[in-house]
């Protein structure tokens, strides 16, 4: 599963840029986007959004509100918090760094 | 923030779980919604109860869950064995109140230090001397004079405060006719700015205020009795009071807390160290000396060099004062300078009171303990019954594998429940029983005044007492339990003697302690009954005792014209004087000189009574005769039976004569000459407890040396009454002495049975709150004694079965049962005698005429025990009996 290995540890990254970018999304809205904006190649696991979800919640990065549809269903809807937005930081700039590590490692090989 | 959530998650577990599938829920059905196939959908979401599982581990705090789960397990197990239950959780509770209510009262007269700054830098000077009958004594009391060279002589070291015992004083508040009494202390004007206190209104005394008795007529009073005597009225700064021929102006109110430095009292007066008429006497010691190190000093090394300094300055000081030792030999004076002077500790305050009941406390702390570690043992055994019934249990938990941790866990919460629940209902013990005790040891005369707060302190010392009563109760079978081998329970073959080898253990424990406690509360009882049983030589019957004073004294002619009226009052069958009452808290001796002799090593007491004293206290004549309204002091004397022993041995003493010499003794000087006319009986004089002493008896009309009457500024009324409760008279007979306007004022009125009473405050505590205490033990182990033997005979049933049939005797049934518990019985008992004769050792100081080796005092507890023993065991034993081999064997 190449696809979910490309994933691994860069969800909470992703997560938080989408919310960065488009508030209040709910859990499979968030999925959507990851989805969409990498043009199919990054998916989330279904079933392993929704306790990574709930750490960011637990660590502060990210809040939760219960919102009623038109259908008249609740949903639970996420945005960035000002830790999140930090976190969101410090991320980017590890990511960075490391892809450009990796790449420099692919040129040099 | 994210801690409370995941802890409030934790406790509402299942609308967490709710919450989290309807997330769930909602996202397959947007995955619908956008146009997916549901099973596809389905699919890739994978299992939605392995994503709820690992949702639920972020969002709640498992080890909260897991101990709620535990607790609720815990309180059903308790819930199901409900009798049990509720004797183990009253026997803690009553085991922790205990402990914590004798703590308190611990904490509040010995530990607690006062509420002052600077009160770990506070000591007391002390010099330890050669005391009365050649007994090494301490000596708290120091000479003003001597006090004000020592503070000069170490003034940059350390400073040094005066401060005198509260003393109930007659105060008169405003006008003349309101006399009251009131605790009065003298303090040196640093007490106050060297403790650190504030006033609550107006100013407190400072050091200028050591000038002198005329300079600085001020008195400040507590916040205690601003508030009680005066309703906290601002007005009351520059009102004036008056004690004697004294007047003082209020200047000010002491902080709230602060009752003086005497643990146990609480002062209302604070006068001037210099307005005392006893100040200015180089031979008066009248007042403490506490010292206080500058802050940042090193006790260490500082109070050695200041120690020396001091000793040396006090010496030269006593060397030099003539009037100390004059008319002493030079080996007397040597003896008298023969003194080491040491610092105590003073930060939580010095008194009396803790002086009496250090050790008495410290008994009653042990007795708490021990009650409380006998309900422990048999809460513990209880529940090692408990632990091996569910052997299977276990086995099965840990076979399906449950961490052993999480079986400690599981067993250390009931016991948990157990040890939070007992000391709830023993927080309510204890609130109720410190204050009650200190109930206990108040008398009219002497009250005392101890603040219990249920601060810190007391809530560090109960969760102590819980963390420690959940590990001796639940440590033990918790590790037993954990260390569970599965196949061997899952069997039914693990060893079935083990939990009984530890049940015995603690039947061993509780006999030991339980003997302990029987066998010093049989020794306080026996003391409290020799001593209240003690034949006293008087009568206390309807004895009502007027202690009155005459501002600066009354010719005996006035004192007899008021006992003549007295007697006139209905409802008074007689009335006597004496100069104090016996048994109160005066006691004056002197040396006794015969035939111009130097006065030997022993002293004798005194008291001077009118004619008819004796009769009026029914103590009968030995010989000779009562003295006539014609005696007079000095002149003649009656004299106690050790008085004859000591004074004039072998001899007819009717007749011959002595002199009580006055302090110093001066050779060849005339001395009055007593003769003696009768002799009466040995009579507690000063203290129940005390050997007999030598009294003599002179008439309270006193006249000197030209003849003429002296004057007497205070005695006691004794009124022989006919009602049975005399203080009914007291208000009558108070105001028939206030009505003749002679000068004579009631100061205080009290019953000779009650200062008999008093005597015995400490006897009767002790010995009442040690039987309740052996009454609680003995019932704890002796519960403990029938579940033991309870649980042996269920366990072993199919044993008995078996003996029985195969044709054992019933003999060998009930020895097979009881012959262990008997064993561990016999063994608790001697550890437990082996453990009294040591304790009883340290506090043979508070027995009356009792010693530990007594026979009765071993037999009683003995009994006690044995008589236990059999009532608990026999339920078992008939049981065991009434086991039909064929319903067992038929079950198998």
């Amino acid at each position: 599963m190449a696809r979910t290995d490309a994933l691994q540890g860069s969800l909470d990254l992703l997560v938080l840029k989408i919310l960065s970018r488009r508030p209040r999304l709910h859990g499979y809205a968030i999925m959507a986007a990851i989805a969409n904006t990498s043009g199919e190649v990054l998916r989330a696991e279904e079933g392993s959004l929704y306790p990574a979800l709930y750490r960011m919640e637990e660590a502060g990065w990210i809040r939760a509100e219960w919102i009623r549809k038109e259908t008249g269903r609740r949903t639970r809807v996420y945005e960035l918090t000002a830790a999140g937005k930090k976190q969101l930081g410090a991320e980017e700039s590890r990511w960075q760094s490391v892809s450009l590590a990796i790449n420099r490692v692919l040129r040099e090989a | 923030m994210s801690w409370w959530s995941r802890i409030s998650n934790a406790m509402q577990g299942e609308r967490l779980n709710r919450e989290i599938d309807e997330e769930l829920q909602a996202h397959v059905e947007e995955a619908i919604a956008s146009g997916r196939d549901p099973r596809e959908a389905h699919r890739a979401f994978g299992p939605t109860l392995r994503a709820r599982e690992a949702s639920h581990s972020v969002r709640a705090a498992g080890w909260l869950e897991s101990l709620l789960a535990d607790l609720r397990f815990g309180w059903r197990q308790l819930g199901r064995n409900k009798v049990t239950s509720a004797a183990a959780l009253l026997s803690l509770a009553l085991g922790i109140g205990s402990c914590v209510g004798v703590f308190r009262l611990i904490d509040a007269l010995l530990w607690r230090p006062l509420p002052i700054s600077g009160s770990s830098r506070l000591y007391l000077l002390s010099r330890k001397i050669t005391g009365l009958y050649g007994k090494p004594a301490e000596d708290n009391y120091w000479a003003t004079p001597d006090f004000d060279l020592m503070r000069h002589a170490v003034r940059s070291q350390a400073d040094l405060i005066a401060i005198s015992d509260a003393d109930r004083t007659d105060i008169t508040w405003s006008t003349d006719d309101d006399m009251e009494k009131a605790s009065v202390v003298y303090v040196s004007g640093s007490m106050f700015p060297l403790f650190g206190l504030q006033p609550s209104l107006g100013r407190l005394l400072t050091p200028a205020d050591d000038r002198g008795p005329g300079a600085s007529p001020y008195a400040v009073l507590s916040w205690d009795c601003w508030n009680h005597r005066f309703g906290r009225d601002p007005h009351v700064l520059g009102r004036s009071l008056h004690i004697g021929n004294q007047d003082f102006e209020i200047i000010g109110v002491g902080p709230r807390d602060f009752t003086g430095t005497e643990k146990g009292t609480a002062t209302d007066l604070f006068l001037p160290l210099n307005t005392s008429s006893l100040a200015p006497h180089d031979s008066v010691t009248w007042h403490h000396t506490f010292l206080m190190l500058k802050p940042g000093v090193n006790p260490a090394t500082a109070l050695e060099p200041l120690r020396q300094h001091l000793a040396a300055v006090s010496h030269a000081f006593e060397a030099g004062c003539s009037t100390c030792v004059r008319g002493m030999t030079r080996a007397e004076i040597a003896r008298y300078l023969d003194k080491k002077l040491v610092f105590h500790r003073a930060g939580a305050g010095i008194s009396d009171l803790q002086k009496d009941y250090r050790r008495s406390l410290g008994i009653l702390g042990l007795l708490a303990a021990l009650v409380l570690l006998i309900a422990c043992a048999n809460v513990a055994s209880m529940m090692t019954a408990q632990a091996a019934a569910r052997a299977q249990e276990m086995a099965l938990r840990v076979s399906i594998g449950a961490g052993r941790r999480r079986l400690v866990q599981l067993i250390l919460c009931q016991s948990a429940l157990l040890a939070v629940l007992a000391s709830i209902l023993g927080a309510f013990f204890a609130a109720w029983s410190a204050p009650f005790v200190l109930s206990r040891v108040n008398s009219p005369d002497n009250p005392v005044r101890l603040s219990l707060p249920a601060d810190w302190r007391v809530l560090l010392f109960g969760f102590g007492l819980i963390l420690l009563v959940v590990l001796l109760l639940g440590l033990l079978p918790a590790l037993r339990a954990s260390a569970v081998r599965p196949v061997a329970a899952l069997k039914g073959g693990e060893d079935p003697h083990s939990p009984r080898r530890l049940m015995h253990g603690a039947i061993a424990l509780q006999v030991a302690f339980c003997f302990l406690v029987l066998f010093l509360s049989s020794l306080f009882v026996a003391s409290f009954r020799r001593l209240e049983n003690r034949p006293l030589g008087f009568s206390t019957d309807r004895l009502l005792l007027l202690e009155t004073v005459a501002g600066q004294g009354q010719l005996p002619v006035v004192w007899n014209q008021t006992a003549e009226g007295l007697r006139a009052v209905p409802g008074v069958e007689s009335v006597a004087i004496s100069g104090w009452p016996l048994l109160g808290r005066i006691r004056i001796n002197s040396d006794i000189s015969i035939n111009g002799a130097p006065p030997g090593p022993t002293p004798a007491f005194y008291l001077n009574i009118s004619p008819d004293w004796l009769s009026t206290m029914k103590i009968p004549l030995v010989s000779g005769r009562d003295f006539s309204p014609h005696d007079s002091s000095p002149g003649a004397a009656i004299v106690n039976e050790t008085f004859v022993r000591t004074f004039f041995p072998g001899q007819d003493p009717i007749g011959h004569t002595f002199a009580p010499v006055g302090y110093p003794y001066q050779p060849g000087a005339h001395q009055p000459l007593d003769k003696i006319v009768g002799v009466i009986p040995d009579i507690p004089y000063h203290g129940l407890r005390e050997p007999s002493r030598a009294v003599y008896y002179i008439p309270f009309n006193q006249i000197d040396d030209q003849s003429a009457p002296g004057v007497v500024g205070f005695a006691t009324f004794t009124v022989h009454t006919d009602v049975q409760n005399p203080l009914a008279l007291a208000t009558t007979l108070r105001q028939f002495i206030a009505q003749r306007h002679n000068g004579l004022r009631v100061s205080n009125v009290t019953t000779q049975l009650d200062l008999v009473r008093d005597q015995t405050i400490r006897e009767r505590l002790l010995a009442m709150l040690a039987a309740f205490f052996a009454a609680i033990a003995l019932l704890i182990a002796g519960i403990g004694l029938y579940a033991v033997l309870s649980y042996g005979v269920l366990q072993r049933r199919r044993e008995i079965g078996i003996r029985m049939a195969i044709g054992s005797p019933r003999a060998g049934i009930v020895r097979l049962v009881t012959l262990d518990v008997f064993l561990m019985i016999a063994l608790g008992g001697s550890v437990g005698v082996a453990l009294g004769f040591g304790a009883s050792r340290y506090v043979e100081s508070l027995f009356y005429q009792v010693k530990a080796t007594d026979v009765d005092m071993i037999a009683f507890p003995t009994f006690a025990l044995l008589l236990t023993a059999l009532v608990a065991t026999l339920p078992a034993v008939l049981r065991a009996l009434r086991t039909d081999p064929t319903e067992i064997l038929r079950a198998e």
